[in-house]
């Protein structure tokens, strides 16, 4: 006798773009898991072609509006490796300050108002306001201070204007800064009880033996950074990145698939940079840690969520520790001449590692771009999770058990939206 | 006694980068009060909760790029008493109506190893080309204070006030000093749309387009004026083939440039 059972959720709810989770269970034994990505291509990197390197930054934001400032940062960072430029001091620290409010705003969206409902059974995080009024005004309090750093900054919170290959088109006065100042300082103290909040909810019972990977640096806790390292020996160059790391387009999936030539699945994003740089977190954050319960290694992704609490006090943190030491660089920009030149660049978007490449000819003009977003690199991992996560679920109840593989999906905060590289694709089934 | 109608609102993505629909749970302080006035009836992206239409008022993110949102925007015309495009990609096509014009199957075969797995249409175009459209409303990104009001004005049955006018109007308004006049900075505001509040030049940079042509635009005027402050053809060819690059006066001033772009005048 064989008994089959199908799970469909469609459409996944409460992630950044559209997708869908198909799950077959053959006999008490689950035979397939589809993590469907149903986001149109929009073919950034063929667009890209033939336009000037300094366009790239605006253009390449358009990829995500969730995360802009992340995909601004990777595409100055590889045009100024192509043209021999360093961009460092007051600027990097500039990029540094506005980086932090792309972390506050895009995790505190994830933590409440996609993430928490999970743990406590709403639909929403319109719904959990009426229950917990404080928690969900606060956390949009908290959630408007990280979006205040990138208007300030940036010029807007979606798509900012300021951001140029070299620099910026204008840099603040240290007196402009202030009002921001005292904001982000309010902010800090009000994140130490959000971290808190997140260390009290219930968590299930899963541990998954990842391979991390995030960037490294050797004083502060990785946005920007030159090396790329892992739990299991990974230790190089971010120009070297694509000479270890694939992407592949596999059959049963709808997402182009990275994985480590030779080692398999990795995560990157909030966990793995946790894990790896715990010790450069901040003596504020580090202890915040630790009260609400976290070790500094933790396999469990369910506790993302209080990681991405951690990260959200460790930016306000250092955005205050940043601005307090800035001084007005002058010029706002450096200058560069165009040549025939490749470069490329990883940063830390919200969600984990955001690598591009780009091949420009004499002139600047682009002649080939790769981009590999995060959510693209942890799609194996999230098929790992959740083919763990049905097997130890099997004898739940069904609305349980498509609850928890939602959460485990949600766990990864994926941004679908960044659809360079995912793609439609139709399954025949028998 | 007379039940008081809660209106419906549903939120709907096609090809986008989902900064619209942010835009709405950007409203960080109006969001809670938005929930109480209205029943937030399809929103995928913030609630598990979807319930069926009827809907009072669609929001429609996103540029239709595939024979199945061609087919899936029919059923949310349908569903909505009122439906409101927001952002360049409904609008307009958005960045992604690059491609237009362009060899599709060269555009799949630059990203995608297998490229027959992939089913899209050879354009990306706005919503107003597949369905009727109520109201459409500009920007890359939308401007949230823009969107409220749109919100408000159909709550209320009346047109959402959103000028029509130029972002110079914009940079008069706040006082900021004219960079093309004042630093021979090529700028696109002449032509452009006004709603984000003329950002760029308050930040020392002209304007790029965000939010697409305005009424009338004298778009031919303001490419010659760009040569004349030293931009290549090349350049102005750019600046109109961006994220509003399919609305028409934009297009037409790109394709002007784009023949004979090597030339320098």
């Amino acid at each position: 006798m064989k008994k089959t059972k199908q799970i469909r959720i469609d459409p996944l709810t409460r992630v950044e773009g559209e997708g869908v989770l198909y799950v077959k269970i053959d006999a008490g034994k689950v035979s397939d898991i589809k993590f469907k990505i149903i986001e149109p291509p929009r073919f950034f990197e063929a667009l890209l072609r033939g336009r000037l390197f300094r366009e790239a930054p605006d253009i390449t934001a358009r990829i995500c509006g969730i995360c802009p400032v992340a995909y601004q940062t990777s595409a100055v960072q590889a045009m100024e490796h192509a043209l021999g430029v360093v961009v460092d001091g007051q600027l990097r620290l500039l990029r540094r300050v506005l980086y932090c409010g792309e972390w506050i705003e895009s995790h505190l969206l994830h933590i409440f108002m996609l993430h928490a409902p999970d743990f406590l059974g709403y639909p929403d995080a319109m719904h959990m306001a009426k229950d917990h009024p404080e928690i969900v005004k606060r956390a949009l309090e908290l959630k408007k201070a990280g979006n205040t750093i990138i208007k300030f900054l940036g010029g807007r919170e979606i798509h900012p204007v300021n951001v140029r290959v070299g620099g910026f088109y204008r840099v603040p006065t240290r007196q402009e800064f202030a009002p921001l100042l005292d904001t982000l300082k309010w902010a800090r103290d009000a994140t130490l009880q959000a971290v808190q909040w997140t260390g009290q909810l219930p968590f299930p019972d899963f541990v998954q033996d990842y391979e991390f990977v995030s960037l490294h640096h050797p004083t502060e806790y990785p946005i920007m950074g030159e090396r790329l390292i892992s739990n299991r020996g990974l230790d190089i160059a971010t120009s070297a990145y694509e000479a270890h790391f694939r992407e592949e387009q596999v059959p049963y999936s709808t997402a182009l698939h990275s994985t480590l030539i030779g080692r398999g699945s990795y995560l990157t994003g909030p966990l793995a940079r946790y894990n790896l740089n715990f010790a450069r977190l901040s003596p504020l954050a580090q202890q915040a840690a630790h009260d609400a319960g976290l070790e500094p290694t933790c396999k469990n992704p369910f506790k993302s969520i209080i990681v991405r609490a951690v990260e959200v006090l460790y930016a306000f943190d250092e955005a205050v520790r940043l601005i307090e030491q800035y001084e007005r660089p002058d010029p706002p920009a450096l200058s560069m001449r165009p040549r025939a030149a490749t470069g490329m660049a990883i940063t830390e978007a919200p969600r984990g590692i955001l690598y591009q490449r780009y091949q420009l000819d004499d002139e600047g003009r682009i002649l080939t771009a790769k981009i590999v977003p995060p959510t693209a690199q942890n799609q194996r991992m999230v098929q790992e999770d959740l083919w763990q996560c049905v097997a130890q679920g099997l004898d739940m109840p069904e609305d349980a058990l498509l609850h928890r593989c939602e959460q485990t999906i949600r766990n990864y905060d994926p941004c679908i939206s960044c659809s360079t590289h995912f793609l439609r694709l139709h399954i025949e089934r028998s | 006694m007379v039940t008081r109608h809660i209106p419906k609102l549903a939120v709907w993505k096609f090809a986008s980068c989902d900064g619209c629909q942010l835009s709405l749970l950007d409203c960080e302080d109006e969001l809670l009060a938005l929930a109480s006035a209205l029943d937030i009836a399809y929103f995928p992206e913030a609630s598990q909760m979807l319930v069926k239409g009827p809907y009072d008022l669609s929001l429609v993110e996103g540029s239709i790029s595939t024979p199945h949102d061609a087919e899936r925007i029919k059923q949310v015309r349908k569903a909505s008493r009122f439906l409101v495009t927001i952002g360049a990609c409904a609008t307009a096509g958005g960045i992604q109506a690059l491609r237009n014009g362009k060899d599709i199957q060269e555009f799949i075969s630059v990203v995608y190893a297998s490229p027959q797995y992939i089913e899209v249409l050879g354009t990306s175009t706005p919503i107003a080309n597949h369905v009727p459209v109520d109201f459409e409303l500009r920007g890359c990104p939308i401007n949230k204070e823009q969107l409220l009001e749109v919100i408000a004005a159909f709550l209320h049955g009346r047109r959402p006030t959103t000028p029509a006018h130029s972002v110079c109007v914009e940079c008069k308004l706040r006082g900021t000093v004219c960079v093309m006049v004042a630093h021979g900075t090529p700028c696109l505001g002449p032509v452009t749309h006004s709603g984000c509040g003329a950002i760029c030049p308050s930040y020392s940079r002209g304007c790029y387009g965000c939010y697409g042509p305005m009424e009338t635009p004298n778009t031919l005027s303001l490419g010659r004026r760009w040569i004349q402050l030293g931009a290549t053809r090349h350049e102005v060819a750019d600046v109109f083939r961006n994220f509003n690059a399919d609305a028409e006066p934009f297009r037409k001033e790109g394709e002007r440039y784009e023949e004979n772009k090597a030339n320098t005048h």
